[in-house]
């Protein structure tokens, strides 16, 4: 037992570890008070559809040597101002818009690449992810828009719930629904970027769809589903990096198969409670 | 004087018209129903009053105190509410919205009147439950709560007891009645059931295709249920 707690001693010894876990924690937040959001409105893949464009973006901004999360934020916000509020309208419904934009994206990023012989990046790395992605420099800029979001969503708590629940009545009201849904996109662009970089660009999207998910499957109200998707999140996330570090394997992947874990259990839970 | 005026509106889909050239003016207390057959713009009229969608042309204006954040709105009903996790004190409450200022909770002030309502409205007990777990009945009060937050002057309904059985839709009516009579609220509501419609409401407004009929309930008993052909003076275009 105390091998156990010395090797997570060791682990925090590191700083990319702490890093990690404290960027990573505050993404899994972000994710999962969203993701109850999107689930909800139907937009659950919206997160798999954003990070495929930010995977292009960052391949774009890296062969041009810029920053790539400077290059990645203002594109996927675009993106996720097209999906969320233009695709309505538009005669492509959303699920299908999002896989056009997704593989597009990936289509480009991967082109654009292989041209640009100057640079060599991990493409693995990018799509599964990686706990050393996020140096120095991009982790204050992480943290604060993590915090950003975070005050923004807390600030329009209400009208999110109200929106959510039924866009129409909260038009009658007289309420600029248009500036929250964008809000909305903003948030998730932001929360699918930082994350990708930890999570990979197959995986992110389990950040948003399953706490939510799973807590729907035990609690009926609005708060306690927020809430306990947010503590189950974060409770898979930790336990995600901790396995990994662990029994050395991926860190995205661990950390889904956590969330997994949780959901199956709460599945059960609910059943049982049902009888 | 007038609370809301309808002036030569007219709403689009596409490029085929739904509404056209429609004229009304509603006044402080009518309680109004609103039919006639599917397709002939009924919910597509209430949507452009409210602004849920846009004009094509023509012009909504309230007055009389109305304005546009105080309006009560019961939409039809909508699938995915059926599963939505919130609790009918949420649902209430989310009302009040348009009364909250700057600040990101609801104040004592909003949280009281949420509660007055849902007294109203006898659902004060189911304040915690699930709204999803409700009996249609019961969803459909928590609704008109949630309008009687937002409005004490003007509430609109679209087909608000489309799925109730009898004795729910019965209740439903009362309540209405209630409203309309003793608090003065304007109902303006969309319904299939005539029968009713008769029974309560001192206005009508029959729509057809392009045609409308809009006047009292006396009027509309002397000449306004013609067939959809009849282009008597009652029919002509814009009602009145």
């Amino acid at each position: 037992m105390s091998d156990f707690f010395n090797q997570i001693a060791t682990m925090f010894s590191y700083s990319f570890m702490v890093r990690a876990m404290f960027i990573g924690g505050l993404v899994a937040l972000c994710a999962s008070l969203l993701g109850v959001i999107l689930v909800l409105k139907r937009y659950s893949m919206i997160g798999d559809g954003l990070s495929h464009v930010s995977f292009g973006a960052m391949a774009v901004g890296l062969a041009f040597n810029q920053a790539p999360l400077y290059v990645a934020i203002p594109v996927v916000i675009v993106a996720a101002y097209l999906l969320l509020r233009v695709s309505e309208n538009s005669k492509i419904k959303g699920d299908a818009a999002i896989g056009l934009i997704a593989s597009s994206s990936i289509a480009i990023g991967i082109i654009i690449n292989t041209l640009s012989k100057g640079t060599n990046i991990d493409l693995n790395s990018y799509m599964f992810g990686s706990i050393l992605a996020i140096n120095k420099e991009d982790s204050v800029l992480c943290i604060i828009l993590g915090i950003v979001i975070l005050v923004v969503f807390i600030y329009c708590y209400h009208y999110i719930f109200a929106i959510t629940f039924d866009e129409n009545f909260a038009k009658a009201c007289g309420i600029k629904i248009e500036i929250h849904k964008t809000i909305l996109a903003i948030l998730t662009a932001l929360t699918v970027v930082i994350g990708m970089r930890i999570m990979g660009t197959l995986l992110i999207s389990s950040l948003i769809i399953f706490p939510a998910v799973t807590s729907m499957r035990i609690f009926k109200r609005f708060k306690p589903v927020l809430i306990s998707s947010v503590a189950i999140s974060m409770f898979s996330y930790f336990v995600g990096m901790i396995a990994s570090y662990m029994l050395e394997i991926p860190t995205g992947a661990s950390i889904v198969v956590c969330n997994m874990c949780v959901f199956i259990f709460a599945t059960v839970i609910a059943k049982i409670l049902k009888k | 004087m007038a609370q809301l005026i309808c002036k030569s509106v007219s709403i689009a889909y596409e490029k085929e018209n739904v509404v056209e050239d429609f004229s009304m003016e509603v006044e402080k207390g009518d309680y109004i129903s609103v039919i006639g057959e599917n397709g002939t713009g009924k919910s597509s009229l209430l949507k452009g009053i409210l602004g849920i969608i846009p004009l094509k042309s023509g012009e909504v204006t309230f007055s009389d105190g109305v304005k546009r954040n105080n309006i009560g709105y019961l939409s039809q009903q909508n699938p995915m509410q059926k599963d939505f996790p919130a609790s009918v004190g949420e649902v209430v409450l989310s009302g009040c919205l348009t009364r909250k200022g700057f600040l990101p909770f609801f104040s004592h002030r909003e949280r009281e009147r949420a509660i007055k309502n849902m007294d109203r409205l006898g659902i004060l007990e189911l304040e915690h439950k699930s709204f999803a777990d409700l009996s249609g009945g019961q969803q459909q009060r928590v609704l008109l709560a949630r309008a009687l937050c937002a409005t004490d002057k003007i509430i609109f309904l679209d087909e608000p007891i489309t799925g109730l059985d009898p004795i729910a839709s019965k209740d439903f009516y009362a309540l209405i009645e209630k409203l309309n009579k003793e608090l003065g609220i304007t109902i303006i509501m969309i319904t299939h059931d005539v029968e009713n419609a008769l029974k309560y409401s001192n206005k009508i407004l029959h729509m057809h295709k392009y045609k409308y009929f809009f006047g009292n309930k006396a009027e509309y008993l002397i000449d306004g249920g013609c067939t959809e052909e009849c282009m008597c003076e009652k029919h002509q275009k814009g009602g009145k």
